[in-house]
């Protein structure tokens, strides 16, 4: 009996139960930090204790995180951000002029001349321009304006405001937002938590992941039946496929969403990270535009960018900005008084996102090293995607489309029929139980494809292709030894 | 004495300066969420507009009674003029460029604590994500500061969660807290006065205001009469969960002692109420009788029942005290008696939303385990503040201050004239908004109306910041003395 009973003091329950807390909370998942992660943490801590296991690291290859897996910052960015955070450093002559220059350039727009100061809610305004003027650039001199930029705490932080922001109603007029199978877990969790309707659209595997308007329709017309779709959630270049949409292909979507009178969300982080032949990126604004006035001055879009992904991969800075094209200045001036609950997005992140979009130019002392880092970089990880689907096309049993552009790859992993029935056994989707088997034997922490969303009966994992050439190379082989392992187990 | 146009410039955006030209049909985003629609446009943002233009008319060399602004409407203590402490940002510059900590220009201890910092990092950089409870190491020492504050009171690190900033994780609380799906609005005891940031997000996740006044001829105490008669009100109108309080206080200067925290965490008890103690200003107590205490600390000693029942979240932030680092968005909350199921699913929300910077996640280890007696950065470290404006305030006629004893502002109130009251409303304002807009054409001094916070019906008080520095605190006093001075007589 416990202390209470016997006092005669009633037991109580909590106050907050599982079964009186928010219900979408309860809904919220999100596959790339799930238990597969949580297992490989808690394998890496008795790897720690000194516990003997066949490998004597693990492989994180789960999460897009570039700085992680080795690869370095650019110097020029943490030159400025630490005479940002320490501006006595202005005297010290080891910094480069333009380096100094654009730091001076940050702190005279902050409060007190300080990085610790809250900024407007928006967005430090010479930032906003910085932007503005970066995004001109882009497009081919489509104009941006300042105003129309929300600077934000890394692009999810955009993505969940705006989606907060649109989604309402009730029952069967409750909003609708058409996302992409396999998707990135973000929108799904986002949703969940927001109670709002997720209409599936599958992406086409067997065309190297693209997308095909008749697929948005059917899932379209199915939606209505039950909700109010009123969002369309384009990932370009996508997360986990990789797929850089063509041209023609980002035309077909704005006029579908304009026959369908949706909102338009591109999210865009990966824009720098293109690497297959014939492969460009389009920003959704540019091909908006450029398809006339009859579309560019009624489609309501936002579109994302971070300072996360690309060459930076500065993850832990929590950069981002969004675009808002055409939206209705009254619900603007509701997306701009939500954002200032939060108060403001980090400053370091906003003085990073000022150098990404205005770097060190030709005539600057810091450009040459700049566009050394940057090159390096981005032709690594060019490389590094050939070299990944070089090795798993020739796997049995693996199939791997093009690694196009962003940083992960997402092969179709062929299971025997005994693998799935041992899964079910241990209560776990397959892929799953594929990947916890990979994380035990070879200590590879990969995220299963039921994470993403995939074709019922199909089966794939989304690694990325971080770890620097070497480990890269170790990391496919172990891979294809154990697929094959795998296989041959349960044949 | 240095007012930073930038500063200004920083005004809330709900004031958008430049037209929209917009001519065609029925938007697709005509409908939008209902919760943001309810989010109350601020008071302010009359304010600031007229400030930008002001701003402007000084730029263009339009003669004024003064040169520059003064805006102490926000708790920045940065941008009025308080220097953010050196070994914070010796710190973390070697953080961000490790190539600084070869330099011998920095002393010893910055050189050790940025190297064990960035030890902690995936990759060793401050690049990459953080966990989504944060470092380990970090956080465990985190809980041992806790535990030490506390007068040894246990701090278990896993109920520490991390964000960028306290209203970050308020917000995700009270969405756990809140529940659509049930027959009533979920409501929350909420103070009058109160901030705004809070209200708003509590407005914008769907739920319930239910205030309960604080008592201003009592220092603004708390009283349980009130909390019980609040508490009434909503019976049919809402369902009461939680009981938010703030101390030491905003815009309100108090800190509660003891015995009120004890009769609030027994009501909290009795009533079946979630307690949300937002303790950000802790670091913040100037009086010499007050001391912050926590409420886990009296929770934990006023012994079961209560210290294993109560449920209490208590907040707090990089963005106060004597760091005020308020850009860099860091702050946590430590959950204490929750259902470790509810807690599994706090985990899996923040997870999802893990978007706490790096930097701010450092400074949180530099608040929390600042250099000690004997580090070369201690004796700069080391800073005293004082807060003697309320008296200056108290001691005009027209105005009654109560003491403050901690948080970051100064709240008094105004008898104003009713004169002025009529004047006012033939200008369409509310009353005090009337007053900061006078402060602020004839004086070019920036406070806020104490309608933005809540009041008493029929009184009027303004609110402004004093973690500033003394050159800017002295400004503002002897311009609002000026003016107010001049006001009063006008409307007599």
């Amino acid at each position: 009996m416990s202390q209470q009973a016997v006092n005669g003091v009633p037991c109580r329950g909590k106050v907050l139960t599982v079964d009186n807390m928010n219900p979408n909370v309860k809904r919220v998942e999100y596959a790339v930090r799930g238990p597969i992660v949580q297992r490989a943490v808690q394998i890496e801590k008795e790897l720690r204790e000194g516990v003997k296991k066949p490998f004597t690291e693990v492989i994180k290859a789960n999460i897009g995180d570039a700085h992680a897996m080795g690869q370095k910052p650019i110097t020029f960015l943490r030159q400025v951000l630490a005479l940002c955070s320490y501006p006595e450093l202005l005297e010290d002559n080891k910094f480069p002029e333009d380096a100094k220059k654009r730091a001076q350039r940050i702190l005279g727009a902050c409060g007190g001349h300080s990085i610790g100061a809250y900024s407007a809610s928006q967005g430090i305004e010479c930032v906003r321009q910085d932007v503005a003027r970066y995004i001109e650039k882009r497009d081919g001199g489509i104009p941006s304006n300042p105003d129309n930029i929300y600077l934000s705490t890394g692009a999810s932080d955009a993505i969940v405001t705006m989606l907060k922001l649109l989604v309402c109603g009730e029952g069967r007029d409750r909003t609708g937002v058409m996302i992409s199978i396999p998707q990135y877990p973000l929108y799904s969790a986002a949703l969940a938590d927001l109670g709002a309707v997720q209409i599936s659209y599958y992406l086409d595997e067997e065309k190297c992941w693209s997308l095909d308007v008749a697929e948005l329709r059917r899932a379209l017309n199915a939606a209505r039946q039950h909700c109010n779709p009123r969002v369309l959630c384009i990932i370009n270049p996508g997360n986990p496929t990789g797929q850089v949409q063509s041209r023609q292909c980002i035309e077909d979507v704005i006029r579908f969403a304009k026959e369908e009178h949706l909102f338009l969300m591109a999210d865009e982080v990966y824009q720098d990270n293109v690497y297959a032949e014939g492969c460009k990126f389009h920003s959704f604004k540019k091909v908006l535009f450029e398809m006339g006035p009859e579309y560019s001055s009624t489609v309501e879009m936002a579109s994302f960018h971070s300072t996360s992904k690309c060459y930076m991969g500065e993850c832990g800075f929590r950069g981002g900005y969004m675009e808002v094209i055409n939206m209705d200045p009254e619900v603007k001036t509701q997306l701009t008084k939500l954002v200032s609950v939060r108060l403001c997005p980090p400053v370091p992140g906003q003085a990073l996102l000022d150098l990404v979009v205005n770097p060190p130019q030709p005539d600057e002392p810091s450009y040459i090293t700049f566009m050394k880092e940057r090159t390096a970089v981005l032709s690594a990880l060019a490389e590094k995607a050939r070299l990944t689907e070089q090795t798993f096309n020739a796997v049995p049993g693996i199939t791997c489309n093009p690694v196009q552009g962003a940083m992960y790859t997402f092969p179709r992993i062929t299971l025997p029929e005994k693998a799935i029935d041992k899964a079910k056994e241990e209560g776990k989707v397959p892929d799953m139980y594929y990947c916890m088997r990979l994380l035990e034997e070879e200590g590879i922490c990969l995220v299963p494809g039921s994470g993403f969303g995939q074709r019922e009966g199909t089966f794939h994992f989304r690694m990325t292709i971080l770890p620097p050439t070497e480990k890269l190379k170790v990391v496919l082989q172990k891979i294809r030894d154990f697929h094959v392992r795998f296989t041959q187990e349960f044949s | 004495l240095s007012v930073n146009k930038a500063h200004i410039s920083k005004l809330h955006p709900c004031m958008s300066l430049t037209p929209f030209n917009c001519t065609r049909e029925m938007s697709v985003l005509q409908e939008i969420s209902q919760n943001v629609r309810s989010i109350k446009q601020l008071e302010y943002a009359v304010l600031a507009r007229r400030a930008n233009q002001i701003q402007k008319e000084l730029s263009q060399g339009v003669r004024k009674p003064y040169k520059e602004l003064i805006d102490v409407c926000w708790g920045d203590p940065h941008s009025m003029d308080v220097k953010p402490l050196t070994f914070v940002r010796q710190v973390l510059a070697a953080c961000v460029y490790p190539e600084l900590m070869s330099s011998h220009k920095l002393p010893l201890d910055v050189r050790q604590r940025a190297q064990w910092l960035l030890g902690r990092c995936d990759g060793g950089s401050v690049g990459s994500y953080l966990a989504p409870t944060g470092i380990p190491e970090i956080v465990q020492r985190m809980s041992e500061s806790i535990r030490s504050r506390d007068g040894g009171v246990p701090c278990n690190p896993d109920n520490i969660f991390i964000s960028p900033g306290s209203q970050w994780s308020l917000t995700n609380i009270i969405q756990v807290l809140v529940n659509n799906e049930a027959p009533l609005r979920t409501g929350i005891l909420t103070p009058v006065p109160c901030h705004v940031t809070t209200i708003m997000s509590i407005k914008s996740l769907g739920a319930a205001v239910i205030p309960y006044f604080l008592s201003e001829e009592h220092g603004w105490a708390l009283q349980v009469e009130e909390l019980q008669r609040a508490l009434e009100s909503a019976k049919g109108g809402c369902n009461p969960v939680a009981l938010y309080v703030i101390n030491p206080g905003n815009p309100a200067g108090y800190v509660q002692s003891r015995k009120s925290i004890q009769e609030v965490i027994q009501f909290a008890s009795e009533k079946r109420l979630f307690l949300l103690a937002d303790e950000v200003y802790q670091d913040c107590v100037y009086g010499k009788n007050s001391e912050f205490v926590s409420y886990k600390r009296v929770l934990a000693e006023m012994g079961p029942p209560f210290s294993d029942t109560v449920e209490l979240a208590s907040f707090h932030s990089v963005s106060k005290g004597f760091m005020g680092e308020c850009g860099l968005r860091g702050g946590y909350v430590e959950l204490v008696n929750l259902d470790p199921n509810v807690v599994k699913y706090i985990f899996n929300l923040i997870c999802k939303d893990s978007t706490t910077p790096v930097l701010a996640h450092f400074a949180m280890d530099l608040m929390m385990n600042p250099p000690r007696p004997g580090d070369p950065s201690y004796p700069l470290y080391n800073q005293v503040r004082n807060a003697t404006a309320h008296e200056v305030v108290n001691s005009l006629p027209g105005f009654s201050c109560q003491p403050v004893e901690g948080g970051a502002f100064v709240f008094p109130r105004v008898f104003l004239p009713p004169r002025a009251i009529q004047k006012a409303k033939e200008e369409g304002m509310q009353p005090d908004t009337f007053y900061c807009m006078r402060l602020l054409e004839e004086m070019g001094v920036l406070v806020s109306p104490g309608c933005e916070y809540g009041q008493k019906e029929g009184t009027y008080h303004i609110r402004f910041c004093i973690m500033a520095s003394q050159d800017i605190i002295d400004q503002v006093l002897k311009r609002l003395t000026t003016f107010h001075t001049k006001f009063m007589k006008d409307f007599s």
